[in-house]
């Protein structure tokens, strides 16, 4: 059903770790998304504006691609009051264990963080189950 | 105001790369965490690409005294594999496979001016806040928990 994007997963990959690079080697920051939008909503007002920042190229990027070909897939996997629970739990999760997927995953691996390498196995493990169990057991 | 049009600089790349991966689409990691399913790979080369650059360019922008444009690297201080970190990760694996969204492909996809985007960012800032209050209810630290690995 579903073919690979293997090239647009190579190219757009190295994208993000340019972009993580250029935060660390200019700003001497982790390009941990979920702590960047944490830190607008609770971290030291000096420090709020490169945060905001952030976000507002984060979405412009994916703006401007989209513009250029005419829009992005976008093909919702849950709805409603399930929507709603993912949300809570990503938002509850990442600020628990410090990081998502860029925090940990791209970056906290690129630091050879052993806290990171543990909590990309737990997300990826508990996120594979979860799946399992919502599309092929409860469905 | 240096450190800020870097970030956006940073981030309009990282939205760009997001974008060009498909990661924006929630079917694309919902396909690739569904083995059972017909499996998607495309996250694996996405993370691979990314790794790519950060592995050896952050062994590199490290030995550097300082940062270009801040007075110092503000690098995570944790050490220890504690509950909180496999809590909090087992958590966000959780929504994560719910919804097929983590934040950053979230915050981007709100470039599609769609209303269940904006619903679960909505939701997700709202997590975000609620486990903030409760750390703070508790006495824990709110800097070291979420500027650590981000």
């Amino acid at each position: 059903m579903v073919e690979a994007n293997v090239v647009g997963g190579i190219i757009g990959g190295g994208l993000i770790g340019l972009a993580s690079l250029m935060l660390l080697a200019l700003n001497g920051r982790i390009a941990g998304v979920s702590g960047i939008v944490g830190g607008i909503l609770t971290g030291s007002a000096g420090d709020r504006w490169w945060r905001a920042a952030f976000v507002v190229g984060l979405i412009a990027g994916a703006e401007v691609y989209a513009l250029a070909r005419g829009g992005l897939p976008l093909h919702m996997q849950a709805q409603g009051l399930g929507l709603i629970a993912a949300g809570l739990l990503v938002g509850i999760g990442t600020r628990i264990g410090s990081g998502c997927t860029s925090g940990h995953g791209v970056c906290g691996l690129a630091r050879l963080s052993p806290r990171s390498l543990v909590a990309t196995l737990t997300f990826i493990i508990v996120a594979v189950i979860t799946v399992f169990l919502s599309r092929h057991v409860f469905s | 105001m240096k450190t800020a049009v870097s970030a956006l600089l940073s981030g309009f790349i990282f939205g760009l790369g997001l974008a060009v991966s498909e990661m924006t689409d929630p079917a694309r990691v919902i396909g690739f965490l569904d083995l059972a399913g017909q499996w998607d790979p495309t996250l694996l080369f996405v993370m691979g690409g990314a790794l790519a650059v950060t592995l050896p360019g952050f062994a590199m922008v490290q030995r550097q005294p300082r940062p270009l444009l801040a007075e110092k690297f503000t690098m995570p201080t944790k050490k220890e594999i504690d509950a909180p970190l496999i809590i909090g990760a087992a958590i966000f694996g959780i929504g994560w496979g719910l919804a097929g969204f983590c934040p950053g492909p979230a915050l981007a996809a709100l470039s599609t001016l769609s209303p269940s985007v904006a619903v679960f960012v909505a939701a997700m800032i709202a997590g975000q806040w609620l486990a903030s209050r409760v750390e703070l209810r508790l006495g824990v630290g709110v800097q070291t928990f979420c500027d650590d690995e981000g």
